[in-house]
C-alpha cells in the first residue's frame, strides 16, 4: 500500500510544482525555492512526519523533503544543546542530498563530457 | 509583464506587448500536470522501491532509509545525465523530473559536466551550484527560522 501513496503523493507534489511553472509563470529555480521553504514550515507546523509515515518516499524524494529534513536537525540539536544548536544541528539529517551530489557531481564531470 | 508596467510603455510597444500576448502559445496545462504527475510518481515510487530494499537487507529504519535512497536516487541521476537521458525526460516529464531529489541533483551534475572544459576547479568547482545554489541557501535560511521561532516557543515559551 505505500508504494501506491508513495506514487500518489509523490506525483501530487510535482503536479504542485508543474502548476506554479504553467499557471504563475515562475522559473525552476524560483519553483524549487519555494517548494523548499514550504517543506521547512510544514515541518516547523509539525506535519511533515506524518506525511513521511503515510507515504514513504513518496514525501521523501521530493525537494520539499529537504527543508524538512533541515528543519529536524536544528530542532534535534536545539533540543540537545539549546538555541546555539539552531545553527549547529543543521546539516545533521540531511547530508545526504547534498554531499551525494558534490560527489556524484565530480565523479560525472570525470566520467562524461558535455553532450551537443 | 505586469499591467502597470505596460501603461508606462510607449504606444507602439504597448501594441508590440498586446501581439505577443495574443501570439504566446497557450500552454496545455493538464497535459503537463498528467506528465508531471506520471513521471514524478515513478521516481518517488522506485524511490519507495530502494528504500524497502534499505530497510530489509540493510540496518535501517523507516525514519533512516531515506538518506541511503537519496544517494541512491542521485547516484542514478549521474548515470542518466551524463548518457543525457535525463534531459530528454525533462522536456516532457517538466516539474515531474524537477521537483524529486533526482531534479536536483540532475542540476548539479549536469552543471559539473557542461564546465569541465573551464577546469576542475574553476570551471566545475564555481558552476557547480549555480542552478541548485538558491535551493540550498534558502532552504537552510528559511529552516533557520523556523526552527530558531520553534525553539524559542518551546523552551522559553513553555508550549
Amino acid at each position: 500500500m505505500i508504494f501506491f501513496w508513495a506514487f500518489v503523493v509523490g506525483g501530487i507534489i510535482c503536479v504542485i510544482g508543474q502548476l506554479m511553472f504553467d499557471v504563475f509563470k515562475l522559473s525552476p529555480a524560483h519553483t524549487l525555492t519555494i517548494l523548499v521553504v514550504f517543506g521547512a514550515i510544514l515541518d516547523g507546523l509539525g506535519l511533515y512526519e506524518p506525511l513521511i509515515d503515510f507515504a514513504g518516499a513518496g514525501a521523501t524524494v521530493p525537494i520539499t523533503s529537504f527543508g524538512n529534513a533541515l528543519v529536524h536537525g536544528a530542532l534535534q540539536e536545539a533540543d540537545k544543546h539549546g538555541i546555539i544548536g539552531v545553527v549547529t544541528g543543521m546539516f545533521e539529517v540531511t547530508s545526504a542530498g547534498i554531499s551525494a551530489a558534490i560527489i556524484f557531481g565530480v565523479i560525472g564531470s570525470l566520467l562524461f563530457k558535455p553532450k551537443g | 509583464m505586469a499591467d502597470e508596467k505596460k501603461k508606462k510603455l510607449p504606444p507602439k510597444a504597448q501594441a508590440y506587448q498586446a501581439l505577443q500576448d495574443k501570439k504566446e502559445e497557450k500552454r496545455p496545462i493538464v497535459k503537463n500536470c498528467m506528465m508531471a504527475f506520471l513521471v514524478g510518481g515513478t521516481i518517488c515510487f522506485i524511490g519507495q522501491i530502494i528504500m524497502t530494499f534499505y530497510i530489509h537487507f540493510f540496518p535501517f529504519t523507516e525514519q533512516t532509509a531515506g538518506n541511503p535512497t537519496t544517494a541512491t536516487l542521485i547516484f542514478l541521476t549521474m548515470l542518466a545525465t551524463g548518457f543525457g537521458y535525463y534531459d530528454r525526460l525533462g522536456q516532457f516529464a517538466g516539474a515531474g523530473s524537477a521537483v524529486p531529489v533526482t531534479g536536483f541533483g540532475n542540476a548539479v551534475i549536469s552543471a559539473a559536466i557542461e564546465h569541465r572544459t573551464e577546469g576542475y576547479i574553476i570551471g566545475v568547482g564555481t558552476n557547480m551550484f549555480k542552478v541548485a545554489g538558491p535551493v540550498i541557501v534558502y532552504g537552510v535560511f528559511s529552516a533557520f527560522i523556523v526552527a530558531l521561532i520553534k525553539t524559542i516557543l518551546t523552551q522559553w515559551g513553555g508550549m
